[in-house]
């Protein structure tokens, strides 16, 4: 191939959460642009959320994102309580991990499944797939349906759940609304573990990247609600300084907005905190990376399947612990008076990082919001990959190095429609 | 006659009412074996070109290229269904018509320039005739699955169009409202969701978007006796369905 100039373009990304698109341009085969191009209309959150009662945000924010409502709404219930200087109950706390597991394991499930897993077989989607794989397909449901059969159990419903409240929940479930989910969860451990195994005998590209990694970290359990910031190069910070360390800003090729760690470019999500957070993991899900062939660490994008099935064995292991402690409690909530002042709060949404920080006025009305969601801040280490993947692939004729290019974007599950909103800007970019 | 196809499109939302036919995990291969999945951009890298029999609409209209394609998107689908408070009532996004939309721009992109958006968040029907809408932020998957299997059995859907009361009513819930106090929008509210949030000792939020002729009036008194003060009421109706007529305050 000797293209003075080349160009790669996907106008329409498949099997991504939103609308977005790539484009690479070469000139004498070097990339002179990589671009993940994200077209996804804004919708305003962080404006129409202004003049709205402090209790509102978690129901507004949960419609940011379908895919990953729980995130949303749980970042911003942290939040509200940190600007209200209310700590919630241990049983709050258990229940609300709890849920989360639950968005982890259908999310995660509809991944690795329904969205990357035909990358690696050859299809352009799963029910192609089933065509010669049905029963793998049908165990990856089940999986899926477990993970939202115990999102409704808690929440009411998997998308958009209408449960969680700041302060905790409105109701708590019975015992007896949440036996049968124990029962399917038990079954969904073992497929959980065969989907391990069934992903470590893909084939992958070979691709070692050296993003910095940044993920919520805690020293008691595999962090998901609770934590501090931690980074690869050695940040460790409370979720109150994000807002010093992680700066957005404006690129014209995108209604998301980029972010960088300290002026750099780093990722978020399944890779940084496995890497960040091994020995966090409970013994069966190491167990179950280490027969994988997954080391303590994992930078090879391509494998982020892997990673992610490995930690639906941990989000399957670790409902099953919670269930088996769990005893309903009243009140449900904890009350939480309205106070003026600024709170954070960050969960480990299950493509990475979501940070929320609200600014409540004297009457509880919301005076400033701010979110940034883990999509924007994996841009740029994005169209790094994209870089290193096609100045590596120089010889594949288009038709094969396009496919390359839009496999190295859906590597991160990129949840398009959070990314596209928002924000009180502190640089720009002309 | 061949197998049906049908097509998913998105306009301005969050993905969770397409999401909902994935969520469908006991149908989804049944559903698969009965239509052909021609377009459906979130699950897959085919795109086999229209017409289509059916097409589910998810999102608003709030940009200048969706002011075509949804033309488009008509032209090609013998059956077009909107899912979701988005696609039949504007959406969360709609909010922006309440407020100055160069100042939402403003606050939230530095170069504004930038970025082509509409000041308006309209519903498909605002735009071109659909054929059936289905309500709900998110829709119900029984609901979806109704609707599909009624248009590929060429009938109507069997859908109620009363409200989240008598829903509430027939699960035999405790009125949130009158024993509680607990302001609640069901009396007015389109049913479809189960009574989900009285199930759940909280008042409905409204969702589902307006029953057909709900009495507003009377459940603003009845929301003033729970305590609620005008600003509060204007919040209550101006959610994911605010700019819906019956709710538009």
């Amino acid at each position: 191939m000797s293209h003075r100039a080349r160009q790669l373009r996907v106008s329409a990304l498949a099997r991504v959460e939103g609308e977005g698109a790539l484009n690479v341009v070469l000139h004498e085969g070097a990339v002179e642009r990589a671009e993940l191009r994200i077209y996804e209309p804004p919708r305003f959150f962080e404006a129409l959320l202004r003049g709205r009662a402090y209790t509102e945000p978690p129901d507004i924010t949960a419609r940011i994102c379908g895919i990953c409502p729980v995130a949303y709404q749980l970042s911003a219930c942290l939040a509200i309580e940190d600007a209200c200087g209310v700590a919630v109950s241990t049983e709050v706390e258990a229940l609300r991990r709890l849920l989360y597991c639950g968005e982890w394991i259908s999310s995660h499930a509809l991944h690795v499944y329904l969205l990357h897993a035909p990358d690696f077989l050859g299809y352009p989607d799963a029910i192609a797939m089933a065509a010669e794989h049905r029963d793998t397909l049908e165990r990856g449901l089940a999986l899926k349906k477990a993970g939202n059969a115990l999102l409704a159990a808690i929440g009411g419903r998997a998308i958009h759940p209408v449960n969680v409240r700041v302060g905790g929940f409105y109701q708590a479930p019975t015992r007896a609304t949440l036996a049968p989910v124990a029962e399917q969860l038990r079954s969904a451990l073992d497929t959980a573990l065969a989907t391990v195994d069934w992903v470590a005998s893909f084939e992958f590209p070979d691709l070692e990247l050296d993003h910095d990694l940044l993920a919520v970290h805690a020293e008691s359990q595999y962090a998901i609600t609770r934590g501090r910031l931690r980074s690869s190069s050695g940040l460790d910070f409370p979720v109150a300084e994000f807002p010093d360390h992680v700066v957005e800003h404006q690129v014209p090729h995108s209604t998301a907005l980029h972010a960088e760690l300290d002026g750099h470019r780093y990722l978020t999500g399944p890779l940084a905190r496995y890497t960040l957070n091994f020995e966090q993991l409970s013994p069966i899900a190491r167990q179950a990376a280490t027969a994988a062939g997954l080391g303590s660490s994992c930078r090879n994008p391509f494998r982020s399947i892997v990673v992610r099935a490995v930690e639906l064995v941990y989000a399957v292991d670790e409902a099953l612990r919670l269930l088996s402690e769990y005893e309903p409690f009243q009140p449900a909530h904890h009350p939480v008076p309205p106070r003026a002042g600024i709170g954070h709060g960050v969960t480990e949404a299950p493509r990475g990082v979501l940070y929320h920080r609200y600014g409540i006025g004297t009457d509880g009305l919301v005076t400033t919001a701010t979110i940034v969601p883990p999509t924007s801040q994996n841009q740029a280490a994005v169209e790094a990959d994209l870089r290193a993947l096609v100045a590596a692939n120089l010889a594949l004729p288009d038709e094969q190095l396009t496919p390359l290019c839009e496999r190295a974007i859906r590597n991160y599950d990129p949840c398009i429609s959070c990314s596209a909103h928002f924000l009180d800007l502190t640089r720009t970019e002309r | 006659m061949g197998t049906p196809s049908l097509a998913v499109w998105k306009f301005t939302s969050c993905d969770g009412c397409q999401l909902t036919l994935l969520d469908c995990e006991d149908e989804l291969l049944a559903l698969a074996g009965a239509v052909r999945i021609a377009r459906f951009t979130e699950a897959s890298s085919t795109v086999i070109q229209g017409p289509y029999d059916v097409s589910l609409v998810e999102g608003s209209v709030t940009t200048p290229e969706e002011l075509t394609r949804i033309q488009r998107v008509r032209e090609q689908s013998k059956i077009l269904v909107t899912i979701g408070a988005c696609a039949t009532a504007g959406g969360i996004q709609a909010l922006r018509e309440f407020s100055d939309i160069a100042e939402y721009q403003s606050l939230v992109y530095a170069s504004p320039q930038h970025v082509e958006t509409l000041a308006t968040s309209t519903p498909i029907s605002a735009h071109v005739p659909v054929d059936y809408e289905l309500r709900g932020c998110p829709i119900d998957r029984r609901q979806l699955l109704e609707v599909l299997t009624a248009f590929l059995a060429g009938r109507k859907p069997n859908l109620p169009d009363t409200s989240v009361c008598t829903e509430c009513k027939r699960r035999g819930l405790t009125c949130v409202m009158v024993a509680d106090g607990i302001p609640c929008l069901g009396p007015v509210t389109h049913t479809g969701c189960g009574a989900l949030c009285p199930a759940h000792n909280r008042g409905c939020f409204g969702c589902f978007g307006p029953m057909n002729q709900p009495n507003i009036t009377a459940l603003v008194d009845q929301l003033r006796a729970c305590g609620l003060d005008e600003r509060a009421i204007d919040r209550a109706f101006r959610t994911f369905n605010a700019t819906a007529p019956e709710f538009r305050r």
